[in-house]
């Protein structure tokens, strides 16, 4: 069975290996980062990313749905979702993390022992799939580091904003993942899976505004009426 | 089947589109109930109508007997939490104008979860199970208040992170069914049992690890429910009933079905202990926080978490024995978490307190419910002679036999601790020294508030002591859908 990740012309497997290491660095910037506002961008940028990975395995796979894919892609999650949270941004009195669990360094080291072990588990798939492919492998390491540090955004950050990105970035990491790995995936599916993420991050908005006017905080520090 | 599953996913719709324009509350609460009847109509004969899986709409739905089984479980909450939610929302004049907007969310959150088990698709499931928890973060903070805000953002957050795992397990699951089936297929419940046994076996029990953390977070298995015992107890008390009863089952209805997937496949050790392991480790967390639990709906919800791990025990001993213990106890459980729901609601009403200390004399403040209730929270601990008792009966039997002997003791240790201190916790309400502290007069509308308490008793007495033999044949025939044969 042909795959296309495991036969592809060497440009086109330079290209998406570059554009996969470049969206897995703008995570980077958002671990490195204390500004609410840089999150928002580089999400912005990754998803751009995508779109244009999105084309390009469109182009070389001859799957023409991929093209509607990546101009929404480019559309929803390029401008519409980083539209929508500057907006929730503009209602919030904190536009950068105050209070830290861990520093940016120690997050980018941590977020690097992270890729480490999604590499080691890249490989490990790999192998045991019996396919011998850098750009599976890379794929699949992006998709679970991605995973990886969208957990590590949302349980060391505090600010509402960077919960929201953290999640976003769970699902450009997997977006990423399998338009690489399985391009052929129904478009339906893929549609349905933007509006989605374009309802989730409506409702993420309200309740904000929610949580701002009643408690007065947007930071889950202040979380902590319910235990037990 | 056309026209049921029509009117299933039709009528909720008539609360939020004709509520909406009309805005009287009074006219929302009744096409609410009117509309929960209907959906209970259609949906309590479904399961026992369907002979074999058949797919809907050009193969876009799909009607088996286990997903009508979750349909009916949903319906039946739905129905019940309507007639409730009559008399627990008619507060006061703000209140009054939210009212259509309650209903709206409600039904449109019952609407989420009648679609979820009809749905062939894995991706669209994965979609609606979104859904849910979009809709009802609403109504877990409807409330407004500081508490309610809290319980909803992380509602939200907990849920969306954890099920963005079952999103990954789905694209890999894909992703190992293209090795097989080509590029470009459609990932159905039916397609992905047939594909499992030529699946890279990495791919399949990655992908169901995954799946299962993920919707595990939506079921409230340990060490993922910590959004549950915050959202059942702030959302107002027909929210926590729809949460408990309806919304845990449709997401235990996914894992069951990948586990069915992995069984077709011969990989199903690995899966099966993770499911079990998760489940008692529910057990485990319900029990230490029923035991020093302070707050009644915290409760109620740490209840919640208990059943589901028994759930999972059932599903993941397995079996015919198991399969039909787990969903007769799914019945069960979603019978009686509504009612013991609906007594916390009037007692909270009346007591303007949410903490057991303060609950005193119950049966001198609610002389019928307040009975109602105790036989309840008896059955909720799996006490003869009600339907739990049965079940976890069943569910035990079948651990016995199972690889998984240390799961089925640990089961029956745990289900001890849990009745001792679960009823130990009504003794102090129903037979502490009273507090001399006043209590609020009795609002209108008791009817409403009283019924649907012994609407869900009533069969839960009759399950207990009569399990219907044609339901047995229908949980053998859903068992073999799932793989397990006599």
């Amino acid at each position: 069975m042909p795959m296309l990740a495991a036969h592809l012309d060497p440009l086109a497997a330079s290209l998406f290996s570059l554009l996969a290491i470049a969206s897995l660095l703008l995570a980077f910037v958002m671990l490195g980062s204390r500004w609410l506002k840089d999150y928002m961008f580089a999400f912005g940028a990754q998803s751009w990313l995508i779109g244009i990975l999105s084309a390009l395995i469109g182009y070389y796979g001859g799957y023409r749905e991929l093209y509607v894919v990546a101009a929404l892609t480019v559309l929803f999650r390029g401008l519409v979702l980083p539209w929508l949270i500057l907006r929730i941004l503009r209602q919030m009195p904190a536009q950068r993390e105050v209070h830290e669990i861990v520093s940016p360094a120690s997050s980018l080291i941590i977020g690097a022992a992270l890729v480490i072990f999604a590499l080691l588990v890249a490989i490990h798939v790999t192998e045991s799939l019996g396919l011998n492919s850098n750009v599976v492998v890379l794929a699949l390491t992006v998709m679970f580091s991605m995973k990886l540090i969208g957990f590590q955004m949302l349980t060391l950050r505090h600010e509402a904003i960077s919960h929201i990105l953290g999640i976003l970035i769970l699902e450009n990491g997997i977006f990423l993942g399998s338009q690489i790995l399985v391009p052929g995936m129904p478009l339906m599916i893929e549609l349905v899976l933007l509006f989605d993420l374009l309802v989730a991050v409506a409702c993420f908005g309200v309740l904000v505004r929610y949580l701002l006017t009643h408690i007065g905080t947007t930071s889950s520090r202040e979380l902590r009426r319910l235990t037990g | 089947m056309e026209l049921r599953i029509a009117i299933l996913l039709g009528a909720p719709l008539l609360p939020i589109v004709i509520g909406l324009a009309l805005r009287q509350p009074r006219a929302s609460e009744y096409l609410n109930l009117l509309a929960s009847l209907m959906v209970l109509a259609v949906g309590l004969p479904l399961p026992f109508t369907i002979e074999a899986p058949q797919e809907l709409l050009h193969g876009y739905l799909l009607l088996d007997p286990l997903g009508a089984w979750v349909v009916m479980c949903v319906a039946i909450v739905y129905a019940l939490s309507s007639i409730y939610a009559i008399g627990y929302m008619r507060h006061d004049e703000a209140g009054e104008r939210r009212l259509p907007a309650f209903y709206a969310l409600q039904a449109g959150f019952a609407l989420s979860m009648l679609f979820a088990p009809l749905v062939n698709s894995i991706g669209v499931y994965w979609i609606a199970i979104e859904l849910t928890t979009l809709v009802s973060t609403f109504l877990v903070g409807f409330e407004q208040t500081p508490e309610s805000m809290e319980a909803a953002w992380k509602y939200i957050i907990v849920v969306s992170a954890g099920i963005s795992l079952a999103l990954l397990g789905t694209a890999l699951l894909y992703w190992g069914g293209s090795f097989v089936l080509g590029e470009t297929y459609s990932l159905t419940w039916q397609s992905l049992t047939q594909v499992a046994p030529k699946m890279p076996p990495v791919l399949l029990k990655l992908g169901f690890l995954l799946t299962l953390i993920g919707y595990g977070t939506k079921v409230g298995l340990a060490p993922m429910h910590t959004w549950l015992p915050d959202a059942h107890s702030e959302g107002p008390a027909p929210v926590s009933a729809m949460l408990s009863g309806a919304l845990l089952n449709t997401a235990m209805l996914g894992i069951v079905r990948f586990l069915a997937a992995t069984d077709a496949a011969g990989q199903s050790l690995l899966p099966r202990t993770a499911l079990v392991a998760l489940g008692v480790l529910s057990l485990l967390v319900g029990a230490f926080f029923i035991v020093r639990q302070h707050q009644i709906k915290r409760l109620m919800a740490y209840s919640s978490i208990e059943h589901m791990g028994v759930l999972a025990l059932g599903f993941g001993f397995g079996g015919p024995l198991g399969i039909a213990g787990a969903l007769y106890h799914m019945l069960n459980h979603s019978l009686c978490k509504p009612l013991l729901f609906f007594g916390a609601g009037n007692a909270m009403h009346r007591y303007h307190s949410k903490r057991i200390e303060d609950l005193r004399d119950i049966l001198k403040i609610f002389p019928i419910s307040g009975w109602l209730w105790l036989c309840g929270a008896i059955a909720i601990t799996g006490a003869p002679p009600f339907g739990l008792f049965l079940s976890e009966i069943t569910i035990l039997r079948a651990g016995w036999a199972s690889p998984n002997l240390w799961a089925a003791i640990a089961m029956l240790v745990l289900l001890i601790i849990i009745f001792i201190a679960f009823l130990n916790h009504f003794r102090t309400m129903y037979l502490g020294a009273p507090l001399d502290k006043p209590v609020a007069a009795e609002p209108s509308g008791t009817a409403w508030r009283v019924w649907p308490i012994a609407l869900a008793l009533a069969p839960l007495l009759i399950l207990g002591v009569w399990w219907p033999a044609a339901w047995m044949a229908l949980f053998q025939r859903i068992a073999a859908t799932l793989g397990a044969s006599p």
